[in-house]
């Protein structure tokens, strides 16, 4: 019994800790830059194509995909804001409009990235074995590749912390989170810095694409199912809370787990029920002001 | 000889639209003219079996289809701007419906019934929701079509056992027919509703939801009512395309493309007037016929290049644009004379 909850328990937060690092790239693109990339998952699926290409062509370690991938995907997050998003953010009357424009144009990234990956890899179900001797933790076994995947969400969680209030740029960041009008007058570059989001916000997905090639199948379509995930995480946290997202993915990845010990096929079920009463009874989430 | 038939058929289709603009401009005469040439427009269109290939008729069936979506989409998000990704919700709910009672009822009891239940969906899901305002509707209406999705899926693995149903078949004549009548009533019903005061009490929503409310507009009543509308003439829609594809599972029912073309073709088209949501389903809808088939991965891509650039640089879309080209051609020939 005590060993069931403990193996329920650990298969949350190892689930979770994945949930906490896609979400908190997705906070950080929708509570900076505005924009509710629905996208996002395509770059979780770039960062695992990739990484799945490095490791069976070029025999690229995956945890070193994550220095490659990382880069990548920050560089085509940056370029997207610096082109389409400004443009976009230029010919918007206000911020709602600029919010269901971009939107809109990322369901069409979501359909571009999706496609090129699907012409350049195929549809094929794709995956290859890492890390897979298992572990055991207090009778419960687990898999090394996910246990590595907590440890990375958890580091990546804390440095992101760290950087966001402690650093120069971080404090730009929320700076024009909060105002971005007056973060401008204040003399921070708010292009730069909103661009510097998208692209982080990214590369957060592309870091966590690498890791989930380690523990799951990858493939061309994969993206969406982890673009809602996020979402729902997002909201749970509260839209634009860093922290929430990052405590809401594990809420999260613990209610999945319970969930689909009793009933498999009801996980995801589970996380659209939670995340339509939660619109309905507080959108703001549990972060949220 | 066949292609031209297909573009007669599409144009008359875009063209109803456009004199339903027409009738809808407050200072424009001949009304009776305008009313006889719809009434042309429409023996076009319903002798197309007589006179059109077996794959014409299945062609325009389908544009038909799109368009309806596109249509009953822009009655309620076009003008209130609220922007609903819930089509694929209201038309898997139809498809599912014929699936159910497709052995058992008349098509016509079918294709009602996958609207009412829709629309009773509609009505509870914006009784609920309808207070969220922006990004937050938006998400929650795609939330609910994965909500289904999933749930259905699990409820069909789990206790019938088998993942996907099969329909009754129908002809294609008929499926014909019955798309091109709910096309018609949609039109009507969607003319009624921008002439009345329910037409202009919508818009004044979407320019400015508390100063609606302060008018004395019963802002969420309508809202639903609509949304409600909308939603009936997507399960329609479902209802008998059902019956086209034989074999559904929630997959192909639920499919979250069906929410995103008719944003899509909405948008591409421009919301403002009639004929250019119709406009944008009817290119959309042909280009994904011709398309689809052969170049899956690039006729995706385009749809995602021309969402973006619509977005970009059309922001009333293709009416818009055609009423800017018109604007300066009139002023030219102005300062000519």
């Amino acid at each position: 019994m005590i060993v069931t909850i403990l193996d329920v328990a650990i298969a949350g937060l190892l689930l979770g800790g994945l949930y906490a690092l896609i979400a908190m790239g997705l906070s950080l693109q929708y509570g900076v830059a505005r924009v509710l990339n629905v996208a996002h998952g395509e770059f979780i699926m770039l960062g695992a194509l990739l990484t799945w290409t490095f490791y069976t062509v070029f025999h690229i370690n995956p945890l070193v995909s994550i220095v490659i991938c990382g880069p990548i995907t920050f560089i085509l997050g940056f370029i997207i804001h610096r082109t389409l998003l400004k443009s976009l953010l230029k010919s918007s009357a206000s911020t709602a409009i600029f919010e269901s424009n971009s939107v809109l144009a990322a369901f069409g990234l979501f359909f571009i990235i999706q496609n090129i990956a699907l012409d350049l890899w195929g549809p094929e179900i794709r995956g290859y074995s890492y890390l897979i001797f298992p572990v055991n933790i207090g009778g419960a076994l687990f898999g090394a590749n996910r246990l590595v995947t907590l440890g990375f969400a958890l580091g990546i969680g804390v440095a992101f912390y760290v950087f966001l209030s402690r650093s120069r740029i971080g404090k730009a960041i929320r700076a024009a989170a909060q105002d971005p009008t007056t973060a401008g007058l204040m003399g921070v570059n708010i292009n730069l810095v909103l661009a510097l989001c998208f692209g982080l916000g990214a590369a957060l997905a592309g870091v966590a694409g690498v890791l989930i090639s380690m523990s799951y199948p990858v493939h061309g379509v994969m993206g969406l199912e982890y673009t809602v995930i996020a979402i729902i995480v997002v909201v749970l946290g509260g839209l634009g809370s860093i922290p929430g997202s990052f405590i809401g993915g594990f809420v999260l990845g613990v209610i999945g787990s319970i969930v689909a010990y009793f009933e498999p096929g009801l996980a995801l079920v589970a996380y659209y029920v939670i995340f339509i009463i939660l619109l309905m009874v507080r959108p703001t989430g549990i972060m949220g002001k | 000889m066949q292609n031209l038939i297909i573009v007669i058929n599409v144009l008359s289709l875009v063209y109803s639209g456009w004199f339903i603009d027409w009738l809808l401009a407050p200072e424009r005469k001949r009304r009776l003219l305008i009313t006889g040439i719809l009434l042309l427009i429409l023996v076009i269109l319903a002798a197309l079996p007589f006179y059109g290939s077996a794959y014409s008729v299945i062609l325009v069936a389908s544009i038909i289809m799109y368009v309806v979506l596109t249509v009953s989409w822009t009655i309620f998000s076009g003008s209130t701007g609220y922007i609903s990704l819930a089509p694929a919700a209201f038309f898997g709910v139809g498809i599912y419906t014929s699936a159910i009672l497709g052995k058992e009822f008349p098509l016509f009891t079918i294709v009602l019934f996958g609207g009412l239940t829709s629309f009773c969906l509609a009505t509870l899901v914006g009784a609920l929701t309808l207070r969220l305002k922006g990004i937050y509707f938006t998400i929650f209406t795609f939330g609910l079509v994965l909500l289904i999705y999933q749930a259905l899926l699990w409820y069909e693995i789990k206790f019938t056992g088998t993942r996907g149903r099969f329909v009754v078949v129908i002809d294609n004549e008929t499926i014909y027919y019955v798309m091109l009548a709910i096309f018609v009533v949609l039109l009507i019903i969607a003319y009624f509703i921008r002439r009345s005061k329910y037409g202009l009490a919508l818009r004044s929503i979407g320019e400015y939801e508390e100063a609606a409310a302060h008018m004395g507009i019963n802002v969420t009543a309508l809202k639903i009512t609509v949304f409600a509308i909308s939603a009936f003439f997507m399960g329609t829609a479902g209802a008998i395309m059902a019956t086209k594809w034989t074999y559904i599972d929630p997959g192909i029912a639920f499919n979250p493309l069906f929410s995103f073309m008719p944003v899509l073709m909405a948008i591409f088209g421009g919301t403002g007037q009639f004929y250019g949501p119709i406009l944008g389903a009817a290119i959309f809808a042909y280009l994904e016929e011709t398309l689809l088939t052969r170049f899956p991965y690039y006729y995706m891509l385009i749809f995602g290049i021309i969402l973006i650039v619509a977005i970009l640089y059309m922001p009333q879309g293709l009416v818009g644009l055609i009423q800017k080209i018109q604007r300066r051609i009139s002023r030219s020939e102005r300062a000519h004379t």
